[in-house]
């Protein structure tokens, strides 16, 4: 058979690099995709939202709507993160360590402001998930977004420690990378959320 | 097979819409069943046999794109049909319909004829009457779960779904006894939720109703008097209604009419008088589950009951 | 750190690597740096894609056989009118877990298993992207089913049907648990197939061999690669679903509760969004399977590659957009429901294109072989066709009307289920064994278990078509004595019998043939893809050297055989990571090793989702360990190794030889 035919070349691969950054990675595939599916499950709450809308007269159906104050507060802390988030992706891609370092600490401050706003922006929706439908679907759009906030929390602070024990290689760097991809994909999924939460219940 | 419950020999305009539908489709698909099979035969006879016969890819791909659009024309002529069949379904709707509410619940049918003076409404469970040549439309409701009303040789079916109101339409074109049956899965009883639809000539159906409307008739023997008191008395009120006496419950079949009507337990078995013993003094055992505790009643109780509900006509 | 330019691979003259006891030496090397060792640890440590494949494949057959000996008790119990063998109550649970464990736990793990198994051998990478997350993906299955089928012994199992719908489902109606194990039966599976459905993207994407440019790969990967992203994109409708029905009998929401402003039909729509292209995700990649095959035994290369990718796409794209016709009998707008008997009955044109590419292929093969997975391969054009067909009379909103919820559809979706997946995969199974096991099934014994097979199918699902126009509901325990349905029904109980009979004929042959089968060699079929191309079974590794191609057939076309790849690390387990669109080397990749962490995280895991269906605070409780594991997982371990070798730059071959 043809397996193994007498080869006068070869493609010798030798020096080709051991790491690459964005869509060369292979993380960074997996990150897009599990942004998909993530983008995809709030998109479905957003769509039952607006379906459960439909089909009630009074949209809050009892209530007030969630106060404006905490989750515009909340926007701007999160739109504000982008920032150093930013500078981190820049940071790794460079390989500067202290960079990194400087930066992923200070992305984890705004991600502990942000938890802890969250917090006080849950008591202010106004309405609790077992009082009606509506109250179910807001609770389940803030909700998801925050076990993401407080997931990617998590994986951020151990990320961290990595980079902050070291030893840091290039793969590392990769990872702080796609890291900040995801804190972006969290900070993005946010603007719709707070669009249908507070003025969902606004805008007739 | 009895076809009872056919959707094939239908017994009134929307079924026969339908059925026809069936046959074009049914016809176009074994046209192209039998098309592809040949063809895949012939092929593979072809295959096995010609080492050599090259047909040029272009050739081959001709044939394919040919294919594609037979295809994609039948395809629209059965949606053009089907729409077609749904729009003229659609029109038979009429004002001077008769105007049925059936509630399912877990598992029997509560039915109700609508009447703009509530005295000459008629409630009844597990049986509908309708006149032959006559729009009847449904108002469907449900006070639990999803079930589905479903009619073969009349109409098909649709849901009856909590928190919405259905409509269903149909006309019965024959006289005759056709038999329905919940079509969601509605739990454990979903088998045996199944109703009888009895198409009266006009004036039979008229008189139904009228003899419907009244209320039960005041017992006649003593023994019919105390059957009157256990079911007033005892467990039987509080879930069955039976105009005309304290027996108000509502979560029940009605059973003012009761003796007038074919089967139990909304169709599980024939209403005959050894069968309503069985069913008062187990119903658990002939239709496991069901809503309706056993009355535990003595046996001379028993008889007394049986000889009042006998009188329900 | 170092300097940073990009370096091209280069092609070197006659690489002496490859003379043949240099090669000898770099396979035991590479044999010894992929190998995964023995014993238990080792096997619970396992990532191998080609280990894990083989295991979902099994598992999955397990459970294809619980689920079979489901059905037959339900065979048993409609044989006869009246009959009191089951119970009602255990009838509903038995028809609800063969639906569930089919669908969930059998046809869309096997699929995906199968691409598990297949895509890095075709493709020619030396293995599949995130093989820990792999064998994670595997541990959650596998929990997921016996978890399942611990609780249906407990008298738990669920009872709703395989789509459990509401209220019925819900807090007031669904008693006990049973209602609560499915929804977490189901997030188990989309765990694991989101998992795979990934890893799969990767692999496919980046770890394509040089040459593979995207119009050159196998139907099959292209089949895989577009299951995948339904997977990605339909599955999170079932997370919403399957969340929100916990949180309502859990925690008290209302999504579902008509009488606090939810709706019971959102139930069906999220549901129905996910599940009509779940069908399609266990329907397409039995047309990559189909491909395959009858291109290897026309010898010829399927008519029309471009169509074909199309239609699998064009299917998966209009798949998203016909899940209403699940629902045509729930009283939605007539106008709407115009729309959706449209799209489904266009769906059909993709599958005809592909139909219609198969026989032409058939017709111009160059001496046809009709093996035994030909003949599985070959009864699609009777048995599918059938389902297809029935699917298109389903299609139209009057008649779906009347067959709705009856047998008829039990019949259309076993024809299409059975015709257009089962049948091709167990095709596949015979065709693929040689290359998983290194021994061919035996031709003879397949003959029999085929032909019982086809025989026994039609006899059990036809007669169903019959029944559903006499007005048979489906998920009926029994039906009375005067309704007239027993002969048919006994007729399909007594063709039941007979796929039993066949399956167990198809069990004896692998048993027989994993001992004494006659030993097949790397292509006993002459087929044209990578993965035969290899030893039958591969090392662990798949390819020393690993070969690159020119050609979608690349075995068909020795004569232009590309030159093969050097340079990649003997010495640990490195992969080539490619470019996406034309598969040109991009950089070299460490993969991780065998790992005990998947399968603790894959423990804790499931602790917290049983745990959940108990205790609502279970989630945040169980999500401890499982962020203990995951940490422990991605906790580098031998990080200083790795960043000195790669100050040192790469030790190659040779080096490492001396
Ligand atoms: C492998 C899985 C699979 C596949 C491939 C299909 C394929 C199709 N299905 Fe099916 N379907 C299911 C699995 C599948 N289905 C399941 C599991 C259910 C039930 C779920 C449940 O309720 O439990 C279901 C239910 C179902 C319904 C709902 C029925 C009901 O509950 O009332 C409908 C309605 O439109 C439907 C339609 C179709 C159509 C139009 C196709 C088409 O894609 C078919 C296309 C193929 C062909 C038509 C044959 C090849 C074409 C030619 C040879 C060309 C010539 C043809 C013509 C000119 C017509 N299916
Ligand atoms: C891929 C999916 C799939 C498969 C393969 C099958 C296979 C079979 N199904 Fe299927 N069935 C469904 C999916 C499937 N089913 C679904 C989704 C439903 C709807 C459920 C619901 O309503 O919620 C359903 C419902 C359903 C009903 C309707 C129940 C009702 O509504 O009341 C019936 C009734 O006869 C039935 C029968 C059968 C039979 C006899 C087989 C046979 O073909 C089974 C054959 C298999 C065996 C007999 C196993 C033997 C195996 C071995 C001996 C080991 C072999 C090992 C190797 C080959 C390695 N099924
Ligand atoms: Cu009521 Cu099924
Ligand atoms: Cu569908």
């Amino acid at each position: 058979m043809t397996a193994h035919p007498r080869h006068d070349v070869a493609l010798d691969v030798t020096e080709i690099p051991t790491f690459g950054f964005g869509h060369r990675s292979l993380l960074w595939w997996a990150t897009a995709s599990m942004m998909i599916i993530e983008g995809m499950v709030f998109a479905m709450v957003i769509v039952s939202y607006v379906y459960l809308k439909g089909r009630t007269p009074h949209w809050p159906p009892s209530g007030p709507s969630p106060d404006l104050f905490w989750g515009t507060l909340n926007t701007v802390v999160l739109l504000a993160s982008a920032v150093p988030n930013q500078l981190t992706k820049k940071a790794a891609e460079r390989f500067d360590l202290g960079g990194v370092r400087l930066w992923m600490a200070v992305c984890l401050v705004f991600a502990v402001a942000f938890n802890t706003i969250r917090f006080v922006e849950f008591q202010h929706l106004n309405v609790r998930w077992d009082t009606n439908a509506y109250g179910s679907v807001v609770w389940v759009l803030v909700g998801f977004h925050t076990v993401h906030v407080i997931t990617d929390f998590l994986d951020s602070s151990v990320l961290a420690a990595l980079i902050f024990v070291g030893p840091v290689d290039e793969h590392r760097f990769v990872d702080v990378s796609e890291n900040s991809l995801y804190w972006y994909f969290v900070v993005l999924t946010w603007l719709p959320i707070y669009a249908v939460v507070y003025f969902g219940s606004r805008i007739a | 097979m009895s076809h009872l419950q056919s959707v094939i020999h239908p017994a009134g305009i929307q079924a026969a819409l339908v059925s026809h539908l069936w046959w074009i489709l049914f016809g176009i698909c074994t046209f192209v069943w039998v098309a592809v099979a040949i063809a895949a035969l012939i092929a593979m006879r072809r295959g096995h046999r010609a080492a050599s016969v090259d047909l040029p890819e272009s050739r081959i791909g001709r044939n394919v794109a040919f294919a594609g659009v037979a295809t994609t024309i039948t395809l629209i002529a059965i949606i053009f049909e089907s729409v077609v069949i749904g729009r003229s379904l659609n029109t038979l709707k009429a004002p001077d319909a008769l105007r049925i509410t059936v509630t399912a619940n877990q598992w029997w049918w509560d039915v109700q004829y609508e009447n703009p003076v509530p005295s000459l409404r008629v409630t009844t469970a597990n049986e509908i009457h309708i006149p032959v040549g006559r729009p009847v439309g449904f108002n469907l409701l449900s006070n639990d779960v999803i079930h589905s009303l479903w009619i073969p040789n009349l109409q098909g079916k649709i849901d009856l779904v909590p928190g919405r109101r259905n409509e269903l339409w149909l006309q019965a074109d024959r006289p005759g006894v056709y038999r329905g049956q919940c079509a969601e899965y509605c739990g454990l009883q979903h088998a045996k939720m199944a109703l009888v639809v009895v198409a009266d000539p006009p004036e039979q159906f008229e008189y139904w109703l009228t003899a419907n409307r009244a209320s039960a008739p005041a017992p006649v023997t003593p023994e019919q008097q105390r059957g009157k008191d256990v079911i007033e008395k005892g467990p039987c009120a509080m879930c069955h209604t039976i105009t005309g006496t304290l027996a108000g419950g509502r979560t029940a079949p009605d059973l003012t009419h009761i003796a007038s009507r074919s089967t139990l337990g909304a169709g599980s078995i024939p209403n005959t008088q050894g069968y309503l013993a069985g069913w008062i003094s187990d119903p658990q055992s002939i239709k496991p589950g069901n809503r309706m505790p056993p009355p535990g009643l003595a046996s001379d109780e028993l008889q007394a009951v049986l000889a009042y509900l006998e009188t329900l006509k | 750190m170092m300097a940073r330019e990009e370096k091209k691979p280069r092609l070197v003259e006659r690489d002496t690597r490859l003379e043949s006891d240099a090669l000898g030496r770099e396979r035991s090397l590479l044999d010894a740096t992929w190998s995964n060792g023995r014993g238990l640890i080792a096997w619970m440590a396992e990532t191998d894609h080609k280990a894990i494949g083989r295991r979902y494949i099994v598992t999955a057959f397990g459970f294809f056989a619980l689920g079979g000996i489901l059905a037959a008790l339900m065979r048993i119990q409609l044989a006869r009118p009246e009959n009191t063998f089951l119970s009602p109550d255990l009838y509903n649970q038995i028809f609800s877990m063969h639906g569930t464990t089919m669908m969930f736990l059998f046809a869309v793990p096997v699929v995906l298993a199968m691409g598990v198994y297949l895509v890095p051998l075709m493709v020619g990478a030396r293995s599949m992207a995130f093989p820990r997350m792999l064998a994670y993906s595997y541990w959650m299955f596998l929990f997921g089913g016996i978890f399942l089928y611990v609780m249906f012994f407990l008298n738990t199992g669920p009872d709703n049907g395989w789509f459990s719908y509401v209220p019925l489902a819900g807090p007031e109606f669904g008693y006990g648990k049973r209602a609560d194990v499915w929804a977490q039966l189901i997030t188990f599976t989309e765990v694991s197939g989101l998992i795979v459905a990934t890893c799969l993207v990767c692999t496919i994407f980046k770890m394509r061999t040089p040459g593979m440019s995207l119009h050159r790969m196998p139907l099959f990967v292209w089949s895989m690669l577009i299951t995948s992203f339904m997977v990605i994109f339909a599955m999170p409708s079932i997370i919403i679903a399957s969340t929100c029905l916990i949180m309502d009998r859990l925690i008290s929401t209302h999504f579902f509760n008509q009488a606090e402003g939810g709706d019971p039909l959102l139930w069906q729509h999220l549901f129905w969004f996910f599940g009509h292209p779940e069908v399609y995700i266990i329907f397409l990649p039995a047309l990559g399977m189909m491909s395959e095959v009858i291109s290897t035994s026309a010898r010829r290369k399927v008519v029309g590659y471009t169509e074909m990718v199309l239609s699998m796409s064009a299917t998966a794209f209009i798949g998203f957009g016909v899940w209403v016709h699940h629902m045509f009998s729930t009283g939605l707008p007539q106008l709407g429901q115009s729309f959706f008997t449209a799209a489904s009955i266009m769906i059909v044109i993709p599958t005809a294109i592909q139909t219609f590419n198969w026989i032409g292929t058939i017709w111009t093969a160059r001496r046809l072989q009709i093996t035994v997975p030909f003949l599985y391969m070959a009864s699609f054009f009777f048995i599918f066709i059938i389902g297809g067909l029935t699917g298109v009379m389903l299609a139209s909103v009057p008649l779906d009307r009347q067959v709705h919820d009856t047998f008829f559809v039990v019949a259309h979706f076993h024809y299409v289920l059975i015709g257009g997946s089962t049948f091709p995969l167990l095709g596949g199974i015979f065709f693929w064994f040689p290359k998983i096991t290194g021994r061919m099934l035996n031709r003879r014994i397949g003959q029999v278990s085929f032909w019982l097979l086809f025989v026994g199918f039609n006899l059990t699902f036809f007669p169903m078509h019959l029944l559903g126009l006499d007005g048979m509901p489906r998920r009926v325990y029994t039906y009375p004595t005067s309704m007239g349905w027993h002969n048919l029904n006994l007729l399909a109980s007594v063709g039941a019998a007979i796929i039993f009979v066949s399956l167990l004929v198809y069990l004896v042959n692998i048993i027989v043939s994993l001992r004494h089968g006659v030993v097949a060699g790397e292509n006993p079929w002459g087929a044209s893809t990578l993965e035969w191309a290899t030893t039958s079974p591969p090392p662990p590794y798949n390819f020393a050297p690993q070969l690159t191609v020119a050609s979608s057939e690349p075995l068909w076309h020795s004569e232009l055989a590309p030159p093969p790849i050097v340079g990649l690390a003997a010495d640990k387990r490195e992969v080539l990571v490619t470019y996406l669109l034309d598969a040109e080397p991009d950089h070299r990749y460490p993969m991780p090793g065998p790992s005990l962490w998947p399968l603790v995280a894959a423990v804790a895991t499931s602790v917290m989702f049983v745990w959940s269906i108990f205790q609502a605070w279970g989630v945040v409780w169980g999500s401890i360990p499982i962020f203990l594991a995951l940490v422990g997982w991605f906790w580098p371990t031998k990080t200083k190794e790795r960043l000195e070798q790669g100050v040192r730059g790469r030790m190659t071959v040779s080096e490492s030889l001396s």
